[in-house]
């Protein structure tokens, strides 16, 4: 049988692997994107959609940074603006000794010319959102943050990615990569696909990718899980995290409380599916409860847990393979890449037609996590 | 402190109390939890309080039988916890259940869910109107508070509880303005070859006729072959009108509809935790996969009643004293030859009640119209999409849970209870496969709503010491 050809294979259909095929299509690449289930089955379809710059690592702060300016002119580049709401995020401190190391923060993220991250004080706190408890003592926001709609989000990169001339197959697996000259050959059942390019956006499993083309790039897997409730009266517009707890926490346009915050179920890589451990859960609502006390009549209507890959050092994989010519890796977000995806898309597109970008995504190569294993 | 338990038992039906009451005799630690206050299941919901009254015996021998059985519970030694709602098992098995605010976790070596069926949804113009129920909802009235319509009521729909329910319903001094049968005009004959093996249970048959009877000695009009029902008025229902198979349309006023198309098992567990299931093309609804012990695909978790199949009250008992058998015999209580020997003559009684069940699943099963709703139809009532929206979503092949992502079906409180089915459906009519192939919404916790207060009080800080 002969293989479908193009220019470019993205294996993935989340978010990332649809914002690099967008790119690539608008740089006028034919791009075919195989994904295994369907787009957005795994993380992008869990995520909390949080769109966040506050308390980032800084190494990822420049590429965040312009994402971030991207997601407030994303009709423009997605024809929808995926429901984004720049109502903030804010990190409160529920003890003097926690707003001390918010303030350290802050510091730390001015003395690199950040200035996006300011600390609040209680009445601050309290003006912006009244429902808190009145034992929080301060925080730390970031008011051109905010959150967004995720299967919005996933039906305008889908569906722009599509206008641009990507092809989306759903329901092809890849199962092995061959090389074949200078091209690549994706083998998805009886099914195959050629192409010089090969970018691994392939998420929780995008380290089983790495290895078909011989990449051995150590990683983890997480299944954090959210809560969502049925919908009450506007309680809060923010979006609230709290240092020392896991919690994310904000309320949506219907007015369903959406609560996260990186709590772990349990992931079955084999079976492709996260379940979610109630026990743990309860840690998320205890401390949703007790910093919105109103909260604590509302009713779960869903909880859910969403397979991705994570790093040491929970930095993701940005960048070429260290051993594989056009291969190029985009995964490993460990949990905080939403935000990321505008301009990741951008640079994987820059990287793949230029051969470089002027980004700085040193931080991300691949080799980072293989030399650590060597050396372990 | 965690409680732990040989056998946990979810609902206090037919099968929930005999399985309990049998494996405590079987020297197991038994455990029954029901989100009722008393027990009884649906059936015989309110039996300890409303059998020996004049109602109890309006209400029939079948529903006064379950009184013996309550009392046999209350004398069994099994832990009963009623008004306790369970929204969560994890394997292993530990259930999260919630009481007057407050949740628990329980450990059992092993599980029996015994949570029965569930209303068939039928979704159909107007079905979301004030004044509409069905009528295993008004039953629960009717016995719980003894409430009758003071109105007479229209009663539509297919099955053997709209005529129960007609029948107690004129016992009690209930009115009924019209009985829309709603059962296609070639059940009949499709259901008589069935017949010369449901004679076997010909008592369940003769009750059948009896509730007839009934509805003709009190000159109910009933109407045969109703196609299509829709409910009409603006805040509550005010009229009726309906289309038989021979093309007429009447209109007639109403104010107050009671709509039934047959019961399915009631499968959110096993489906949330993953359990093989099998498509019933003679009652079109899935049942978990069970062995001969009505144990699932999951070592441990096992099914008993309705939930396994719709079989009746009697065929519920019947399957929870069986499972108990079956769970004694997996925790090495009884050898394989002694759970033989208790099991043939409960086997050879089920036998008897499943003989009934192909003649009735011919004669009671549902009009298409009930899976092909109308476009402007709502077929998810909690995020009030209609069956155009659906269709519009099911261009391709996309499963029931792609459709759920694009068009938030499903997503609501109810867990997809309402609309579950209907959206299998359409997708398989506007994709041409069969509904096994198209599959189910997969089934997110909590199985029922729980408070996010409820939720936190589970994490209790460690106890130092």
């Amino acid at each position: 049988m002969s293989a479908i050809a193009s220019d470019v294979i993205v294996i993935g259909g989340g978010l990332h692997g649809l914002s690099a095929a967008l790119q690539l299509a608008r740089a006028r690449r034919k791009v075919v994107v195989l994904e295994r289930a369907w787009t957005g089955r795994h993380a992008s379809g869990a995520t909390a959609a949080g769109v966040r710059t506050l308390r980032r690592d800084l190494a990822e702060m420049p590429l965040a940074l312009e994402a971030m300016d991207m997601w407030h002119r994303l009709s423009a580049i997605v024809g929808d603006d995926c429901g984004f709401k720049a109502h903030g995020q804010v990190c409160v401190a529920e003890t003097p000794r926690h707003l001390a190391t918010l303030e350290e923060r802050a510091a730390l993220a001015r003395r690199h010319g950040y200035d996006h991250e300011e600390v609040i004080d209680r009445p601050e706190l309290q003006r912006i959102m009244p429902a808190i408890s009145s034992h929080c003592v301060g925080g730390l926001i970031a008011r051109r943050d905010g959150s967004a709609d995720p299967h919005r989000t996933l039906a305008a990169f889908r569906r722009s990615a599509e206008a641009a001339g990507v092809a989306i197959c759903e329901g092809t697996g890849v199962t092995a990569i061959e090389r074949r000259g200078s091209d690549w050959i994706a083998v998805a059942g009886d099914r195959r696909f050629t192409a010089p390019v090969v970018i691994n956006a392939a998420g929780a499993w995008a380290g089983q990718v790495a290895a078909m083309v011989g990449d051995d790039i150590p990683l983890g897997t997480k299944a954090s899980m959210m809560i969502v409730t049925e919908p009450i009266e506007p309680l809060v517009k923010p979006v609230v995290s709290a240092l020392g707890r896991s919690l994310s926490f904000k309320q949506t346009d219907r007015g369903a409380l959406l609560i996260g915050g990186g709590l772990q179920g349990r992931s079955d890589l084999d079976g492709q599916l996260a379940h979610v451990a109630m026990a743990e859960l309860a840690k998320g609502a205890r401390a949703a409860v007790e910093i919105f006390p109103a909260a604590r009549g509302v009713r779960v209507a869903r909880a859910w847990a969403g397979l991705e890959a994570k790093t040491a050092d929970l930095l993701p994989v940005i960048g070429p393979s260290p051993g594989a010519p056009g291969v190029f890796h985009v995964f490993g977000f460990s949990g905080h890449g939403f935000q990321l995806v505008p301009a990741v898309g951008a640079a994987m597109a820059e990287l793949v037609t230029q051969g470089a970008t002027n980004r700085p995504i040193a931080a991300f190569a691949a080799g980072r996590l293989m030399t650590l294993k060597a050396a372990a | 402190m965690t409680r732990t338990f040989d056998l946990a038992v979810v609902g206090a039906g037919p099968a929930g109390m005999a399985a309990a009451i049998a494996a405590k005799a079987l020297g197991m630690d038994v455990l029954l939890i029901d989100e009722q206050a008393a027990p009884g299941g649906q059936i015989w919901r309110g039996v300890e309080g409303v059998a020996a009254t004049s109602d109890g015996a309006q209400l029939g021998a079948d529903y006064q039988a379950g009184a013996a059985v309550a009392a046999a519970l209350r004398a069994s030694g099994v832990v009963y916890e009623p008004a306790t709602q369970l929204w969560q098992i994890e394997p292993g098995w530990r259930l999260f259940t919630s009481r007057e605010q407050q949740a628990d976790i329980i450990e059992a070596a092993t599980v029996l869910l015994a949570t029965g069926a569930q209303e068939r949804p039928a979704p159909f113009p107007g079905w979301t109107l004030p004044g509409v129920l069905t009528v295993g909802a008004a039953q629960i009235l009717l016995k719980t508070a003894a409430q009758v319509p003071d109105r007479p009521v229209w009663i539509a729909g297919c099955g053997p509880l709209p005529l129960l329910y007609a029948a107690q319903l004129l016992r009690l001094g209930g009115r009924i303005a019209g009985f829309l049968d709603t059962a296609p005009p070639g059940n009949r004959r499709a259901a008589l070859p069935h017949l010369p093996q449901a004679l076997r249970a010909a008592g369940d048959l003769l009750k059948g006729l009896g509730w007839m009877r009934e509805l003709r000695r009190a000159n109910v009009p009933l109407v045969r072959h109703v196609v299509e029902i829709e409910a009409l008025g603006r805040e509550q229902v005010s009229a009726v009108r309906y289309r038989t198979s021979d093309g007429r349309e009447r209109t007639e006023s109403a104010s107050m509809l009671l709509i039934h198309e047959g019961v399915v098992p009631n499968i959110h567990p096993t489906m949330a935790l993953g359990c093989a299931h099998d498509w019933s093309d003679d009652q079109l609804c899935w049942a978990p996969a069970l062995d001969r012990w009505g144990e699932t695909s999951l070592v441990g978790l096992f099914v008993a009643g309705d939930g396994a199949g719709i079989a009746g009250a009697r065929a519920a008992s019947l399957r929870g004293e069986l499972a108990a058998i079956g769970i004694a015999r997996q925790a090495g209580r009884l050898d394989e030859g002694e759970a033989d020997q208790r099991a043939g003559g409960l086997r050879r009684r089920l036998g008897r009640e499943l003989a009934v069940r192909p003649f009735l699943d011919a004669l009671f099963r549902p009009r298409p119209a009930v899976f092909a709703p109308h476009d402007d139809t709502v077929v998810c009532r909690c995020e009030e999409l209609t069956a155009r929206d659906i269709r519009a979503a099911a261009v391709g092949t996309p499963g029931p849970n792609q459709v759920k992502a694009f068009t938030r079906a499903g997503m609501g409180p109810c867990q997809g209870r309402q609309c579950g089915y209907t959206v299998s459906h359409l997708l398989a009519a506007a994709q041409k496969r069969p509904v096994a192939e198209v599959g189910f919404y997969r089934i997110r916790p909590p199985l029922k709503p729980v408070t996010l207060g409820e939720l936190a009080s589970l994490d209790r800080p460690e106890t130092v010491g």
